[in-house]
């Protein structure tokens, strides 16, 4: 009885999360991008995923095989018959008034391009055998099960990022042969699907095979094979803009812009344990201040080269932070979250207004930033931008690092835990908090200055809270406190939505689930630093036994 | 030397007299800034005499007016945060969940003259609908989002609360588009009343007057009822409450469908003085309405409310009487900056409000 409830609440739940993406306008966007061209789409796919998902989560725990597979069966069946019921309700009332993504395309899509009855049995039934598949994989073998999971996860990779695939193996011979099998201009081919699935299922499976044989990695080794594969990362990082071209040049140009602001950020929530959301107000200082030191429109100031005006820059942004820095010294916690947030906003309607137009430029922003040059050398394509993007982010990077184990970054880390017990031990509290919002706001402001010289151009529309929300969401989805988890952050949260451009809209969407799953269960990141993912255990070990003890 | 900054000034005090003067003198210098920007533009309006009493009149009503939603809203920041000690960040996103409630029923009623007709019920079924789906969406956040934080200290479930905010506004925005829908403008609504040659709009007397009976009907609900005095105890001390038989857990899913349900009925107002309802229309009431409700007190309730209708007065007044008589151009444009400086101000000087001053020792 119990097993059956688990499994029918398991199957609804999956079915309500079908039909919000459904109603969102995710499943519809998803469609139109081709995982295997002519075949099989994103769309299908992720319906394929809820009900294998389903499946397999509704047979955790059902005990004997056939009762889990029963279990499957009746979860993927549940939430089949809910996008069925989605569909038979978009087919005869209309909903697009309301629900704006309720379209005959949906409709279509929902019923295999069925007619809406015998859709909704193909609906049904598809969700029965995806179901029952998921069950049968959940109790399967796991090496086998790994292989499966890792081929299918290779060929969506391979299909949804053919385009950028295809741009770096543009060469003739014979890796211009194994494209022309794997991929025809427009897509992945079948014959390339079934391929990369056998490779990479067969990798999985050896590699399985391998580390069963009684092979476990002493903590030594996993440390280096964890520093090999973020250099290996950090090569292509530098070497994917020669061999991928301007548009990933430009993409990777924003990772690396977002790597430095993940830096600072890093050192002021991370280490110091001070949640600033105002992190957009000093990039605004850092941008402004070196597009009127730089323009040359009439609103400019000085007319300054970018080196002379990019140290300007992050000086006042330094300024800019201590001195918000000093009154809200004794403000702790959430609360300084929200004052810094105020802060950020207030930014932005200053810029915006009529008020501080005469010097800001108002709404039109300052025009005419010239780009950076070495000499008689001009940094103007997106691909020599990032390269002085990523040497900003090497010496942020080298900058945080050692200020990590520094006496600060020790007085930093004794801070975020208690700030009293600190105090008393000595911390210099005033300080390090001041050292912390200057070296903050000085990466947000380097962050801003390159933001200037990268567009040409500053708007007050470009210095929405969302700058904030996103650099604090990337140290968070990367793990707090760790420099390869910006990186790691920058490029999931930065660089992925950028390249899967038609979901744009839906970025936020992303965002905002994706903070609150990591806040759930993996708080302490993708990426953790050592320190905190101890501390994050301790703790958690700890709770348990007080929780036990509360009644209800 | 109870609370916030105060400690450090103090602490510092004794280990040195020159950092000391650092900070205090920043704070010293703002609060002398501040008073002499507010005493110097007061004497410039003053002096300069540009409006006219009706226009002050104008002002302060809708200063009301608006104060009376940040006020509804800031009662659900304040219980919540009563019961858990969470800055419940998507409060301003549950208000706009009841704008978009009460904008689908109220525009087939329009359409189909119902709403002309029968404003009474109409509206009834308008505030039903913002109530209860704005409770029934904050129950569930607290379902899925903050439950598992109850015994979590530091930022997790203060982020989990952006995450919330941002799921709510980007789950509407694909639902409903991203375009700004148009509240339908019942003809009734145009009313105005005139007394010794002062205009007072009706719906600005209709949302406060509503505003004020809702907010007593809450405050009878928090005070008299067995539910209400729970929720008094836990916000006191939950562990004591739990060890005397309060549970706990009711207790905090009643006050988010109370919250919610609060924030449901100043959606429905606010859309219906602004004429819009959009995705991201709750995110800049909801930060006010925080500061409101710090402004008061966080914690207490009456506090809440003096806290939002002192936020709206101050919004609304202030670039006339404070911006406009330093000659800044544009003032009512900056009347977000004169908010959110206020909540600044108020989290720096008076982080306990005017009205919490128990609160501020735990808190601190």
């Amino acid at each position: 009885m119990k097993t059956l409830t688990k499994a029918a609440t398991t199957g609804l739940l999956f079915g309500v999360g079908g039909v919000y993406l459904a109603l969102v306008g995710l499943l519809e966007m998803m469609q139109a991008r081709p995982i295997v061209f002519g075949a099989v789409n994103l769309g299908q796919a992720v319906l394929a995923l809820l009900a294998l998902a389903c499946g397999a989560v509704a047979a955790r725990d059902a005990g004997p095989a056939f009762a889990r597979a029963g279990a499957g069966l009746l979860g993927g069946l549940l939430a089949g018959a809910l996008m069925a019921l989605l569909q038979v309700i978009v087919a005869t009332v209309p909903l697009q008034g309301m629900f704006i993504a309720a379209s005959p395309a949906l409709r279509n899509m929902l019923a295999f391009g069925f007619a809406p009855g015998p859709g909704a049995l193909a609906m049904l039934l598809g969700g029965g055998i995806g179901g029952l598949a998921g069950a049968v994989l959940a109790v399967s073998v796991p090496s086998l099960r790994r292989a499966i999971v890792a081929g299918a996860a290779a060929v969506v990779i391979a299909g949804v990022f053919q385009e950028l695939i295809q741009l770096m193996i543009q060469y003739e011979g014979i890796i211009g042969w194994i494209r022309d099998f794997v991929y025809t201009w427009q897509g992945l081919r079948p014959q390339g699907a079934v391929a990369i699935f056998v490779i990479a299922g067969g990798t999985s499976l050896v590699l399985s095979h391998r580390s069963s044989a009684g092979h476990v990695p002493s903590p030594d080794q996993r440390r280096r094979r964890r520093f090999i594969s973020a250099g290996v990362a950090l090569l292509v990082l530098v070497l994917m803009p020669l061999l991928a071209g301007a548009y990933i040049g430009e993409v990777l140009m924003l990772v690396g812009l977002y790597i430095l602001m993940g830096m600072g950020l890093n050192l002021e929530v991370g280490l110091a344990g001070l949640l600033d959301l105002g992190f957009v107000a000093f990039f605004a200082v850092g941008a402004y201040t070196t597009a009127l030191l730089m323009s040359g429109s009439s609103i400019g100031l000085l007319h300054l080269s970018y080196w002379e005006a990019m140290p300007i820059a992050v000086l006042v942004s330094i300024l800019g932070g201590v001195l918000f820095g000093l009154p809200v010294l004794g403000v702790r916690g959430d609360y300084l979250a929200v004052a810094t947030l105020g802060l950020g906003e207030i930014v932005r309607i200053v810029v915006l207004s009529d008020f501080a137009a005469p010097l800001l430029g108002g709404p039109q922003g300052v025009l005419d930033i010239p780009k950076p040059s070495i000499g008689s050398f001009e940094l103007g394509s997106p691909v020599k931008l990032f390269y002085l993007t990523l040497v900003c982010a090497g010496v942020a990077a080298f900058i945080a690092w050692r200020l990590e184990n520094s006496r600060l970054g020790r007085a930093w880390e004794a801070l975020r835990d208690d700030e009293d017990v600190a105090q008393a031990l000595g911390v210099n509290l005033i300080r390090s908090k001041l050292l912390a919002y200057g070296l903050g706001a000085a990466f947000a402001g380097l962050g801003g200055s390159i933001f200037a010289t990268m567009l040409g151009s500053v708007y007050p529309s470009s210095f929405q809270l969302l700058i904030s929300i996103n650099v604090l969401a990337l140290i968070i989805v990367g793990g707090m406190g760790s420099l390869p988890g910006v990186v790691l952050g920058a490029i999931a949260l930065i660089g992925l939505p950028e390249l899967l451009r038609e979901f744009g809209e839906y970025r936020y969407l992303f965002y905002g689930a994706a903070l609150i799953v990591m806040m759930r269960w993996k708080p302490e990141g993708l990426w953790p630093s050592e320190v905190r993912s101890r501390e994050l255990h301790a703790a958690a070990g700890e709770a348990e036994p007080v929780a036990a003890m509360e009644p209800g | 030397m109870s609370a916030g900054p105060l400690a450090i000034p103090s602490v510092a005090a004794r280990r040195g007299a020159a950092r000391m003067s650092a900070v205090s003198l920043a704070l010293w210098t703002v609060r002398f800034l501040v008073v002499a920007l507010v005493v110097a533009g007061t004497i410039g309006t003053i002096l300069k005499d540009r409006y006219t009493t009706a226009q002050w009149f104008e002002f302060v009503l809708f200063g009301l007016t608006i104060g009376s939603l940040y006020a509804q809203v800031a009662l659900g920041y304040t219980m919540v945060y009563g019961v858990l000690r969470l800055i419940n960040f998507a409060h301003g996103d549950i208000m706009m969940c009841g704008a978009f409630a009460g904008y689908f029923v109220a525009t087939p009623l329009e359409n189909s003259g119902f709403l002309e007709v029968h404003p009474v019920l109409g509206m009834a079924a308008i505030l039903a609908a913002g109530m209860v789906v704005s409770g029934v969406i904050a129950v569930l956040t607290e379902r899925i989002a903050y439950r598992p934080f109850r015994r979590v200290q530091g930022f997790a479930p203060l982020i989990c609360a952006f995450g919330v905010s941002f799921f709510l506004e980007q789950t509407f925005r694909g639902l409903f588009g991203s375009s700004v829908k148009s509240y339908p403008a019942p003809k009734w609504e145009g009313v105005e009343f005139h007394w010794a040659g002062l205009s007072v709009p009706g719906v600005d007397l209709l949302v406060i007057v509503l505003a004020v009976a809702f907010m007593a009907v809450l405050y009878l609900i928090v005070q008299k009822t067995r539910m209400g005095m729970a929720m008094r105890a836990v916000s006191e001390d939950g562990e004591a409450a739990a060890l005397m038989g309060v549970d706990v857990g009711k207790v905090i899913v009643f006050t988010f469908a109370l919250g919610g349900a609060m924030a449901g009925i100043a959606g429905v107002f606010y859309a219906f003085l602004f004429k819009q309802v959009y995705f991201y229309m709750g995110f800049t009431p909801g930060i006010k309405a925080f500061g409101g409700a710090v402004l008061g007190g966080i914690g207490s309730v009456p506090g809440a409310m003096l806290g939002g209708f002192f936020l709206g007065l101050v919004e609304s007044v202030g670039p006339s009487l404070f911006l406009d008589g330093i000659g800044i151009k544009a003032p009512y444009e900056l009347r977000d900056v004169i908010a959110y400086t206020l909540m600044i101000l108020v989290l720096v000087f008076r982080p306990q409000g005017i009205l919490g001053e128990h609160m501020a020792k735990k808190r601190a």
